[in-house]
């Protein structure tokens, strides 16, 4: 684990240097302990792939003036993390997606089917049939960066992004999947589009999907998508 | 109180300081882009520093304040008139009831900011009234203002009541107070700033040309910039050799450098994290330079020392103390 500042109000806590589950783990571990045990001077703290970045305010920082802020924090982080436990973790959330496939939510999923040599329902089939992990949220409000899409529908990105991909809607990016929580513009493989909000500013917890969490996707057919009570 | 928006200006928007702590969300930080300038306002209305105000884009808003209050304009100087009173930047100014705050052409900086005694009172939004245009949430119904809008002013403070009284109109004109906060604490604007930056992540990968291109050099402003982020437009630069990096954090003022474009500066509503090469990181203090640049305007960059970044910010922020303090011993309790 090392430590390098992020300008002059953050620090970037480097943890691993691969997207794997045991760096996974680790970053959730320093994230709780940050959360159980703030050091004085923390503002916001921001978990990734395999680092947390740390931001605070330096003028917040206690300590004798005669180090800078940016070794104090350093020092209190240290400290703080000298207590990490991993069993701060709780148990991993299940959350099922579901997920209305092809036609006009999913507009490139033959394009996906004919670059694989599969039928647009093999691709449903094994696109639904994984188990996701939510490796970080971040980029736009609830966006979840999920790993564990089967390499045998990896999709590069479309050589042309679309001006605006409708909220909810099921794409697959390179070696990523995931669900565009607002309209946005985006260049990913559009393959189907799920009722549920993903980030709903009104609720408690506006976003569906936080980081730890296990994910499925579950297809469902259009009548049972218009149906999907709203709110949820 | 009410304010009576006459016309809503080019992109005006309700903002504080941002929202903490939902960064994990996916949710950015936002708030105002001349943090300073907002945080000055507020001192010399008598509000908490936090408190909301407007940000004014290069064409300003008419005001109507239906009640007689203290406000003051921050930021940019954009020309603005209180029933045709020319009001200077940096001072608190009593307006009496029905006055209309107008702007002009800016004649330096694009963005202003106005703090009225009580605050822009809109529903807090994950611990913010800042307005987040993208995902259109916060502020006043997710969006800029427009003719016809109308917003409440939060309860004033006793400190807000007694710089009111202090001003003294007797002739129910808009009268501006004969002092302000001291001019070193106002950012130097200038249409080609030189702009403090710390070594970023990545900056020893620049190839040695780029390196001394990106301080040797001056960079312009695209038209393609906003208040998620400044483009530069200039020499390329390009790194020793290319990295694949994972997202991660990014702060207020990196410094990217996408592949095969210029360098962008992340600014107020910046995505929570990236994944380009950072090449610096703009130092906190000069970040207001850069927040009121205009696109066609030109920067340059000079590196300090962290530790330089962090003793500049420490003065300033000791230095926003005292004029609290002294803005608090000049209208002591009980002169009102």
């Amino acid at each position: 684990m090392h430590f390098n500042p992020l300008g002059d109000h953050a620090i970037t806590i480097s943890i691993g240097d691969s997207i794997d589950e045991a760096t996974h783990r680790l970053v959730r571990a320093v994230s709780a302990s940050l959360d159980a045990r703030p050091p004085c001077g923390l503002i916001d703290q921001v978990p990734a792939f395999a680092s947390v970045v740390v931001h605070y305010d330096p003028a917040k920082v206690p300590g004798k003036a005669t180090t800078s802020p940016y070794d104090r924090m350093v020092a209190l982080i240290e400290h703080t993390l000298s207590e990490t436990r991993a069993e701060i973790l709780g148990p991993a959330r299940l959350v099922e997606i579901p997920v209305c496939y092809g036609g006009a939510f999913g507009p490139d999923l033959d394009d996906v089917a004919q670059q694989h040599r599969l039928e647009p329902s093999e691709v449903v089939r094994i696109h639904s049939s994984g188990e996701y992990l939510v490796y970080m949220v971040g980029f736009m409000p609830g966006f979840a960066y999920l790993g564990g899409l089967p390499g045998r529908i990896a999709t590069p990105r479309r050589s042309a992004p679309r001006t605006a991909v409708p909220a909810g809607t099921v794409g697959i990016g390179g070696q990523q999947t995931g669900v565009y929580p607002i309209e946005s513009p985006g260049g990913w493989n559009l393959i189907g589009r799920t009722p549920l909000r993903i980030f709903e500013i009104s609720r408690d917890e506006p976003t569906l999907l936080v980081t730890g969490d296990r994910v499925r996707f579950r297809p469902i057919t259009l009548t049972e998508y218009q149906s999907w009570p709203s709110g949820s | 109180m009410t304010l009576r928006l006459v016309t809503g200006g080019l992109q005006t928007t309700v903002q504080d300081l941002g929202r903490m702590g939902q960064q994990r969300r996916g949710i950015p930080v936002g708030g105002a882009m001349d943090r300073i300038a907002l945080r000055i306002g507020n001192e010399l209305v008598g509000n908490d520093e936090h408190s909301a105000g407007l940000e004014a884009s290069l064409i300003g808003p008419s005001v109507v304040f239906e009640r007689a209050t203290v406000v003051a304009i921050t930021g940019a100087d954009m020309g603005a008139t209180i029933d045709d009173v020319p009001i200077p930047v940096w001072y608190p100014v009593w307006a009496p009831a029905g006055a209309m705050l107008r702007f002009g052409r800016p004649r330096i900086g694009c963005r202003a900011y106005l703090a009225v005694a009580g605050g822009i009172d809109v529903p807090v939004v994950f611990g913010s009234r800042s307005t987040y245009l993208r995902a259109h949430f916060g502020g006043y119904e997710g969006r800029s203002l427009q003719a016809g809008d109308s917003l409440q002013t939060g309860r004033q403070s006793a400190l807000s009541e007694r710089i009111g009284h202090a001003i003294g109109s007797v002739n129910s004109r808009p009268t501006v107070a004969r002092w302000s906060i001291g001019v070193s604490l106002r950012p130097a604007y200038s249409a080609e700033p030189t702009v403090r930056v710390i070594s970023g992540a990545h900056t020893s990968l620049l190839t040695a040309p780029s390196r001394s291109k990106l301080t040797g050099s001056a960079f312009r402003v695209s038209s393609s910039s906003d208040r998620m982020g400044y483009r530069l437009e200039g020499e390329e630069l390009t790194l020793r050799n290319s990295v694949e990096l994972m997202s991660e954090g990014v702060a207020f003022g990196t410094v990217q450098l996408p592949p095969g474009g210029g360098p962008i500066v992340l600014m107020a509503d910046r995505q929570t994290t990236g994944g380009y090469p950072r090449i610096g990181e703009v130092a906190r203090v000069d970040l207001p330079l850069i927040a009121q640049l205009k696109p066609a305007d030109r920067l340059r960059f000079r590196f300090i020392s962290l530790d330089e970044a962090q003793r500049l910010y420490l003065d300033r922020e000791y230095e926003l103390a005292q004029a609290r303090a002294a803005i608090s011993l000049r209208h002591p309790q009980g002169t009102s």
